[in-house]
């Protein structure tokens, strides 16, 4: 049976479960006089029943499904003549690989060697059995787990406390999921980053100020030397990052103090949801506005000022991306407005202070630690961003700060970087986990730097 | 001809005519007794008045919350508005220094005079109003910031000090007049917030009276305060009245007989009686005074 199938019949056992512990539990009440005698409401032991069915056997399908194919490939490769048996692990992949054709009658048996047709039998059978075998161990565990989960439900079990501690492992689990998962995306960043630094010299990323990276095909390629400087790459996306924040935050701030300190009831109830739909307007047409619209319009507005811009800018995409983020700022800043109480506004009024010097002096210090976060969420949105900054600023690495130039950034360069082709062992597509980790570290600081911000902040008022 | 006067002469609507003045409460004594719309029993006008306040209404919405309430409070004279819960004294309060304006359906009508001026002319002042007019609040409220700024806060907007020193002459002032010197003068820069409650209180009187106001408004400044903390409080109170026009609302009537000269009793949104304190409390001439003080409702 495919896993999916036996994942949905689980899920039947586990409904079967939790209907037949319900009505045992109570069957068991009844002679003692109600639900009241039984020490957890029916619904507890039936839970009980259905996780007592549900869990192991989920648990080792999942572990079957996950490790099957390692083990089948190592009992495979373990038949095989000590001669032919591969010692680093890419030829072994290879091998296996010819195995599986051979198995699936892609390859003739016929031209290759007796031992390998032998080991495509055993994979076949192998992969047969275990499905078997998996589809009857999980079975029979979901049944007989659920059998006695079914058989415990007592008066006196305390279903209850049971099930409360299997949800808090529950909850746990869950929040290891996204733990594990970005320390997953940190280690492997990391290590392709240590081998792209075995090709590349410390020297030339960090303090190159140029970035081309194209690898010779031939030897004797013109330009295939390939530059790895990261330079022009972080400053198209400080510029571009800089320009959208210097628009997102004041527009995004001082909406947000109209809206929660001058708005009446009707305004605001309307302009909010309209304020954050910016941020539900997809990125890409965020883009085409930025490249077909703006970028023109910046690069006609310079002309006739006499100055030089360039079809694409960093101004066009930063003046977008800027548009994008008021959202992340208004809103968030918007709410920790409000949730200063409204005991610190009467007394700063009663004091015969104005609107505007108690939002100033009272609210605005009160709410500082919240309005950083709106901040901070907005600049690693800018940060990240990836889509406009490719339709509005374009692809030419420039190590400028005149935003009316073509500027790229970070992100940009990565997308470029992974599109098409790719060889692992080339500087090429390796500098694109490097720019990454960067990234990363980058954003981590502004984290920690926010954090300190605010904690700095706190201590002094709070 | 004063604006408001036009206002408060149209006629009411025919719904809010036809209220019962005296809705149902607790007790069958006090049911039986009357209340006159507007007629106030004991002595509410006096002679130069700091405020003048004549047929007062207050409106939430539709609801008429205050009823034609006219009241004179004298130059330095402390008077407690009683009364039971919900019966508009903390609104009416509120309206001698326009703290209901904040309040989006809230409107006021009726004649209300600080010193001859029209509190709510259309060309008023607020800031300049509620500077005269300082306010205390039910809970402590002072700002996150050090206890120096909290006091230095008002006289800054209003620019009464030139000099750093003298800004501290004024912190250190308001300060001891609040009865908190000795207390905070080690710790002028620590934060408010981290001083207990009735600190705390005691601070918001300082910062109040620290732009020198000519009336301070209380709105149960001790209900949430331990009994030694309301007794430094009230102590305070008795103090400041030498120099200030206080009103305080309070539920406690020991604290309104501990503190006040004259006494306001408030009964669903009517003025029911005013008089001097001892008199009030002694021989009230309103069954329903009598019955509040007694403890028959309320």
């Amino acid at each position: 049976m495919q896993p999916a199938n036996l994942f949905f019949l689980i899920l039947a056992l586990i409904f079967t479960a939790y209907v037949l512990g319900y009505f045992r539990s109570k069957a068991l009440a009844r002679p003692l006089g109600g639900v009241r005698h039984l020490k957890s409401l029916p619904g507890y032991y039936a839970v009980r029943a259905a996780l007592w069915c549900g869990i192991p056997a989920l648990i080792i399908l999942v572990l079957w499904a996950s490790f099957e194919n390692q083990i089948i490939q190592m009992l495979v490769l373990g038949t095989l003549a000590p001669e032919i048996v591969p010692a680093s692990p890419g030829e072994a992949s290879l091998l296996m690989s010819q195995i599986n054709n051979i198995a699936s009658g892609a390859l003739s048996s016929g031209s290759v060697d007796a031992s390998l047709v032998n080991a495509a039998e055993l994979l076949t059978n192998l992969r047969q059995n275990s499905n078997t075998y998996m589809t009857m161990l999980v079975l029979s565990i979901a049944v007989l787990a659920g059998f006695v989960g079914w058989y415990r439900i007592q008066p006196k079990l305390n279903a209850r406390e049971q099930v409360e501690i299997i949800l808090r492992w529950f909850f746990f689990s869950c929040a290891a999921v996204a733990i594990m998962t970005t320390v997953g995306i940190v280690f492997s960043v990391f290590f392709e980053t240590v081998r792209f630094f075995g090709m590349v010299s410390f020297t030339d990323f960090f303090f190159g100020t140029s970035w081309s990276p194209q690898v010779a095909l031939r030897a004797d390629q013109v330009g295939s030397g390939g530059a790895f400087g990261m330079i022009p790459l972080f400053t198209g996306t400080l510029l571009i990052s800089a320009i959208a924040l210097l628009v997102a935050v004041p527009v995004g701030l001082f909406s947000a103090i109209y809206l929660s300190e001058y708005a009446n009831k009707h305004v605001r109830s309307v302009v909010k949801p309209l304020l954050e739909l910016l941020a539900g307007v997809p990125t890409v047409v965020y883009g085409f506005f930025a490249a077909l619209t703006v970028a023109p319009f910046i690069a006609n507005f310079a002309q006739t000022l006499g100055m030089n811009a360039s079809s694409q800018s960093a101004l066009a995409a930063g003046l977008v991306m800027g548009i994008m983020i008021i959202p992340f700022v208004s809103s968030l800043s918007d709410d920790v407005i409000n949730a200063v109480p409204q005991s610190l506004r009467d007394g700063s009024l009663a004091l015969g202070s104005t609107q505007s010097e108690t939002m100033k002096k009272v609210i605005f210090p009160a709410a500082l630690p919240g309005i950083m976060g709106g901040i901070l969420l907005a600049a690693s949105r800018a940060i990240g961003e990836t889509m406009i900054v490719v339709m509005a600023a374009g692809l030419a690495a420039n190590l400028t700060a005149n935003p009316l130039q073509s500027v790229t950034t970070v992100t940009v360069q990565i997308v470029t970087l992974l599109i098409g082709d790719q060889e692992f062992d080339s500087p090429k597509t390796l500098a694109a986990f490097a720019l990454g980790a960067m990234l990363f570290i980058v954003t981590l600081l502004l984290n920690v730097i926010a954090l300190k911000i605010v904690r700095k902040y706190r201590e002094q008022y709070d | 001809m004063n604006m408001n006067d036009t206002l408060i002469s149209e006629p009411l609507e025919p719904q809010e005519m036809s209220t019962p003045v005296n809705r149902p409460v607790e007790d069958a004594g006090a049911q039986s007794a009357k209340v006159e719309e507007g007629k106030t029993v004991g002595k509410p006008f006096a002679d130069d008045p700091k405020f003048k306040l004549r047929n007062v209404e207050v409106f939430y919405g539709q609801e008429r919350a205050i009823k034609n309430v006219s009241l004179d409070i004298g130059r330095n004279e402390v008077i407690a508005f009683i009364g039971p819960s919900g019966c508009g004294k903390s609104t009416f309060l509120r309206c001698l220094n326009r703290m209901n304006d904040s309040i989006d359906i809230c409107r006021v009508k009726g004649q209300l005079m600080l010193d001859d001026e029209d509190i709510y002319h259309s060309k008023k002042d607020v800031v300049e109003l509620r500077a005269r007019v300082g306010m205390v609040f039910q809970k402590p409220n002072p700002f996150p910031k050090s206890i120096y700024d909290n006091v230095a806060y008002g006289p800054r907007i209003h620019g009464l000090a030139n000099r750093k020193s003298e800004l501290d002459d004024i912190v250190e002032d308001s300060l001891r007049k609040a009865g908190l010197w000795n207390e905070a003068k080690d710790r002028l820069h620590s934060i408010a917030t981290g001083m207990s409650g009735g600190q705390q209180q005691r601070l918001c009187i300082a910062r109040a009276i620290a732009v020198s106001p000519e009336v301070v408004l209380m709105d149960e400044p001790c209900s949430a305060l331990d009994p030694i903390a309301t007794a430094k409080v009230e102590e305070l109170i008795s103090e400041l009245s030498e120099s200030y026009t206080i009103i305080i609302v309070t539920h406690s009537m020991q604290q309104a007989a501990r503190v006040s000269s004259r006494t306001a009793y408030f009964h669903l949104g009517h003025l029911v009686e005013v008089n001097e304190t001892s008199k009030v409390f002694t021989s009230p001439e309103h069954e329903l005074t009598e019955s509040y003080i007694t403890g028959r409702f309320g």
